[in-house]
C-alpha cells in the first residue's frame, strides 16, 4: 500500500497560493480517481478539485479557511483498493493483512485513543485520524447489502458509522435520502442577491420556513459576507470570490498581459452563409434541447484551426514557446455580478459538436453558479471570446498569460456582399485574432484566420 | 381650489352617475337608446333609468320581453343597422341566456366579415352579491366574458367611472360589456367635472403604497380600500390597484405595481378555480417572477352557490378581514 499527497493544484498560470476552502471528504472516505474532493478558493473563483487517484483519505492536513502555496500538501491519500488498513496488528482480522505495518507508521502513537469521526474542520496538520477497529469501512451485512442494492448506494463509497465502521442500515438510508431540499428563496431576494454580491446560502431566512425574503438578503448585504453564517459542507461556494476580489484578480492578470505582451492583431470578415445554413438544418432535425448555437460552432471552427497552426496553441514562459497538449479551448464566460473566467473546454478539435455544444452549456452554467472544477480552469492553451451576444461586431481581447493568443468574435449580422461578381445578402462575423508577437508573426496569425475560414465554409466537417 | 371647481365638485350616487351619463349620451347622439327588461316604465330593476323614460320617450327608451337571447340580439342587429345601443341586462346570471349572442354574433361579426361588420353595442349588467339575493342573482361571472376576445369587459367601482365609463364605451367599434356591481349603485362619493380623456385601458393606482399590492376590481374595491385603512393602522402601506378594464388588462400597470411593492394580493369576487384572479395571477408570474418577495395571494369567493342566508352569504365572500390577512401573510 501506498500513501500519496494530495497537493495544492495550480489553477492557472497566474496562482502561486489558495485557500482551502472546504473539504467535500472526511478522513476513511474513500475517493475515485476524478472526483471532486475540496473546494480551493482562488483569487478568481471558488473551484471543485479533484482527486488524482482512486484509495482513501488518509488524513486532512489543512483546516478550511487556510491559504496554501501551490504544491503544497493538502491530505494523505492511501492509494490502496481496500480502505484504511487495519491499526493495531494485535487486533487485526484478515482483511489487514500486509497493509496494517505500514499504515501504522504513518499514525504510530494513537491506537488506541481516537475520537469517532472528528469534524474535518478540527483535523490539525499529522494529527490522528480515526481507523475502523475491525473490518473495512465498507464491510457490511446482507440486509444492509441488499437494502443498499435496492436504493442504487454503492456501499463501498459509503462511510461506516457502525462499530469498528461497518455500515449500517441508516448510513444506506442516510446516502440513499435525497439531497437536504433546496434552500428556500423568493425570486426577488435570489435575483437581489444577485446585485448585491450576497451568497444566498449564507444568508439566514425569516420566512415561512425559513424562507429567505429581500429584507433578509438586504440585512446580510449589511454585514461583511464572510461573517454571515458559517457555511454546510455542502453549501455552494458560490460568490465566494466576491467581486472585488475578482476585479483585482482580473486588474493584474491584464495588466501583466498588456505590460509583458507585445499583441499584434489580426482582423477577417468570414462568410457564414454555408455554416448558417447547415445550422438550420440541423437544428430543425434536433430536439429543441439538443440544437446547436452559432457560438459553439465557431468554437469548434477555432479549435480546429488552433490545431492546423499549432503556432499560436500554447504558453510562452520563460522566453520560449511551449505547444499546448491538445487544444484546450478557454471560454470567456462573463459573470452575472461581473467579472469574468475563462475555463477550458479540453480537446475541442476532437469532440463532436453536439458534445461541445453540451459541453458549453454545462460549462457557462456551472461558471455562472462559481463551481467549476480545478482542471478546467488550470490549462486552457488559448482562449476564445464571444461577445456576439452582447450585440458587439468585433473585439480586439487582450490574451490570458502564458497563453500566446485570443480569438474574438462578434455578433452574426447581415451584411450586404459581392459573392462571384453579385452583390447578395450574407450572414457574416468578425474574426479577430489578437496574438503574441514573441511567439508569432503575422503571416502564422493569418494563416490561423485563413484556415479558421475554410473550416467555416465546410461546416459539416467539423 | 377656486370658487368655479368647488361648485362643480359634487356629491352623487353610482346610480345617478350612470343614469346622467345616458341621458348625457341620448342628449348628444340620436343613435343611442336604451333596451332591456323593466328599464321604461318601472324605471329599472335597480332604479338606474328612473325618469328618461319620461325625457326620451318610448322609442328610446324600450321595455322588452323577458328574453335576453331576443334582446340582446337585436341590440346587435341595431348596432349594425348604425345605432349606438345600451342593452341592459338584469343580472349577468340572466345573460348566460344572451351569451350565444353575445360570443357567437358580438365578438366575432367583425373577425368573420373581415373587418366589414363592427359591433358598436354597449351592454350593461348587474353583477355580484351582498345582497340577499340568493344563488341565481348573485354570481361574479365577469371574469367568464374577460375571457372572450372581440369584446372589452369593464368594471367600474367608483362614481367617477360610473360616470365618465359610458362615453368612450359607445365610441368604441367593438362591443363593450360594463359590470355594474350591485352593492355599490348606492355608493355616493365626489364626482369632479372631466379634465382630461376617459382612457378604458388603463388600471388606476386607487392608494399609492410600497408593501403590497392588493389587486382588485368592481364591488370588491371598497372593501379593499378599507382593508388597506386596517393595515395602514398596522403600519404597512399598502397599494390599492383598480383593474377598472378586465379585458384587456392593464398590464403595464400591475406590473409597475408589483415591481413597487414585490408582493401581490388579488381580490376578485368570483370564484377561485379558473378566475379572473387567476388570469392576473398568472400574468404576474410570467412577467414579474423576479420581482416577487413572498408567493402571490388570492382572495376570491368560496367554491359554492352564492347562499340566501346573510352570515352564509357574508362567509362565502371575500370580506375585509380576508384581505388584511393575506396581505399580512405576504410581509410576513
Amino acid at each position: 500500500m501506498t500513501m500519496a499527497e494530495f497537493t495544492m493544484p495550480s489553477l492557472g498560470a497566474d496562482m502561486d497560493e489558495g485557500v482551502l476552502q472546504e473539504w467535500l471528504v472526511r478522513p476513511g472516505d474513500r475517493v475515485r480517481k476524478g472526483e471532486p474532493i475540496a473546494v480551493v478558493e482562488t483569487a478568481k473563483s471558488a473551484i471543485e478539485v479533484e482527486c488524482f487517484e482512486t484509495g482513501t483519505v488518509d488524513r486532512l492536513l489543512v483546516d478550511p479557511g487556510t491559504t496554501v502555496p501551490v504544491g503544497a500538501p493538502l491530505a494523505m491519500i492511501s492509494a490502496a483498493e481496500k480502505a484504511a488498513p487495519k491499526r493495531a496488528p494485535g487486533t487485526a482480522g484478515k482483511a489487514g493483512k500486509g497493509t496494517a505495518g505500514e499504515a501504522g507508521r504513518h499514525r504510530p502513537e494513537e491506537a488506541a485513543q481516537k475520537p469517532p469521526e472528528p469534524a474535518p474542520g478540527r483535523q490539525v496538520p499529522g494529527g490522528a485520524v480515526p481507523a475502523p477497529e475491525d473490518g473495512t469501512p465498507g464491510s457490511a451485512g446482507p440486509l444492509v447489502r441488499h437494502l443498499a442494492e435496492r436504493s442504487g448506494v454503492d456501499v463501498d463509497t459509503l462511510h461506516g458509522t457502525g462499530p469498528g465502521g461497518r455500515v449500517t442500515r441508516a448510513d444506506v438510508e442516510r446516502a440513499a435520502a435525497p439531497p437536504p431540499s433546496r434552500q428556500r428563496i423568493t425570486p426577488f431576494a435570489r435575483r437581489l442577491a444577485g446585485e448585491l454580491g450576497v451568497d444566498p446560502a449564507s444568508v439566514k431566512g425569516t420566512g415561512k420556513d425559513g424562507g429567505v425574503r429581500a429584507a433578509d438578503v438586504r440585512l446580510a448585504a449589511g454585514r461583511p459576507a464572510r461573517e454571515a453564517v458559517p457555511r454546510g459542507p455542502v453549501a455552494p461556494a458560490a460568490g465566494a470570490a466576491g467581486p472585488t476580489t475578482m476585479r483585482r484578480a482580473i486588474a493584474d492578470l491584464m495588466t501583466r498581459a498588456n505590460r509583458e505582451i507585445p499583441h499584434y492583431y489580426l482582423s477577417t470578415t468570414v462568410d457564414l452563409a454555408a455554416s448558417m445554413a447547415w445550422l438550420r438544418e440541423y437544428n430543425r432535425l434536433a430536439p429543441v434541447s439538443e440544437r446547436l448555437l452559432p457560438a459553439a460552432m465557431l468554437l469548434k471552427a477555432a479549435a480546429r484551426a488552433a490545431r492546423e497552426v499549432p503556432e499560436l496553441n500554447g504558453f510562452w514562459n520563460e522566453g520560449h514557446f511551449t505547444p499546448g497538449d491538445g487544444v484546450h479551448l478557454g471560454v470567456a464566460v462573463s459573470l452575472r455580478g461581473g467579472g469574468l473566467v475563462a475555463p477550458a473546454i479540453h480537446d475541442a478539435d476532437t469532440v463532436p459538436l453536439p458534445e461541445l455544444m453540451a459541453g458549453l452549456k454545462d460549462l457557462v452554467h456551472r461558471a455562472r453558479s462559481g463551481r467549476l472544477r480545478g482542471s478546467e480552469v488550470a490549462d486552457p492553451t488559448l482562449t476564445v471570446t464571444d461577445l456576439g451576444d452582447q450585440g458587439v461586431e468585433s473585439v480586439l481581447g487582450v490574451i490570458y498569460p502564458p497563453q500566446v493568443s485570443l480569438v474574438g468574435f462578434g455578433r452574426v449580422v447581415e451584411r450586404p456582399c459581392a459573392v462571384d461578381g453579385l452583390l447578395g445578402v450574407r450572414p457574416v462575423v468578425t474574426a479577430t485574432l489578437s496574438a503574441d508577437h514573441r511567439a508569432t508573426d503575422g503571416a502564422v496569425g493569418a494563416r490561423f484566420l485563413r484556415v479558421l475560414d475554410r473550416r467555416l465554409q465546410q461546416p459539416e466537417e467539423l | 381650489m377656486s370658487g368655479e371647481a368647488e361648485r362643480a365638485m359634487r356629491t352623487t350616487t353610482y346610480r345617478e352617475a350612470l343614469r346622467e351619463a345616458m341621458s348625457e349620451a341620448m342628449r348628444a347622439d340620436d343613435r343611442v337608446f336604451l333596451m332591456g327588461e323593466d328599464v321604461g316604465r318601472y324605471g329599472g330593476c335597480f332604479g338606474v333609468s328612473l325618469g328618461m323614460l319620461e325625457e326620451f320617450g318610448p322609442e328610446r327608451i324600450r321595455d322588452t320581453p323577458l328574453s335576453e337571447s331576443a334582446f340582446v340580439g337585436a341590440g346587435i342587429g341595431a348596432a349594425l343597422g348604425g345605432m349606438r345601443p345600451i342593452v341592459e341586462i338584469m343580472t349577468v346570471n340572466f345573460s348566460l341566456l344572451a351569451l350565444d349572442q353575445i360570443l357567437n354574433n358580438a365578438a366575432t361579426l367583425l373577425h368573420m366579415s373581415g373587418g366589414q361588420l363592427p359591433v358598436p353595442l354597449v351592454i350593461r349588467m348587474t353583477t355580484g352579491a351582498g345582497r340577499q339575493l340568493a344563488a341565481q342573482h348573485s354570481h361574479s361571472l365577469e371574469g367568464w366574458y374577460a375571457h372572450i376576445p372581440g369584446i372589452r369587459v369593464l368594471a367600474p367601482a367608483t362614481v367617477e367611472d360610473a360616470r365618465y365609463l359610458l362615453a368612450p364605451a359607445l365610441a368604441d367599434p367593438d362591443p363593450v360589456l360594463v359590470f355594474e356591481h350591485g352593492s355599490l349603485y348606492n355608493a355616493s362619493g365626489e364626482l369632479a367635472p372631466l379634465t382630461e380623456p376617459v382612457d378604458l385601458d388603463r388600471a388606476r393606482v386607487r392608494r399609492p403604497g410600497t408593501d403590497v399590492s392588493l389587486i382588485t376590481y368592481g364591488g370588491c374595491l371598497p372593501k379593499v380600500l378599507a382593508a388597506a385603512d386596517e393595515l395602514a393602522a398596522d403600519g404597512l402601506d399598502p397599494e390599492v390597484v383598480d383593474l377598472r378594464s378586465l379585458r384587456p388588462l392593464d398590464e403595464a400597470t400591475i406590473d409597475a405595481s408589483v415591481a413597487r411593492t414585490h408582493r401581490v394580493v388579488v381580490v376578485d369576487e368570483g370564484w377561485r378555480t379558473g378566475s379572473l384572479a387567476a388570469e392576473v395571477c398568472a400574468g404576474i408570474a410570467e412577467r414579474c417572477f423576479y420581482d416577487l418577495d413572498a408567493p402571490v395571494e388570492r382572495v376570491c369567493s368560496a367554491e359554492v352557490p352564492i347562499p340566501y342566508a346573510r352570515q352564509l352569504e357574508e362567509a362565502a365572500l371575500p370580506q375585509v378581514r380576508d384581505v388584511a390577512a393575506a396581505a399580512r401573510r405576504t410581509v410576513g
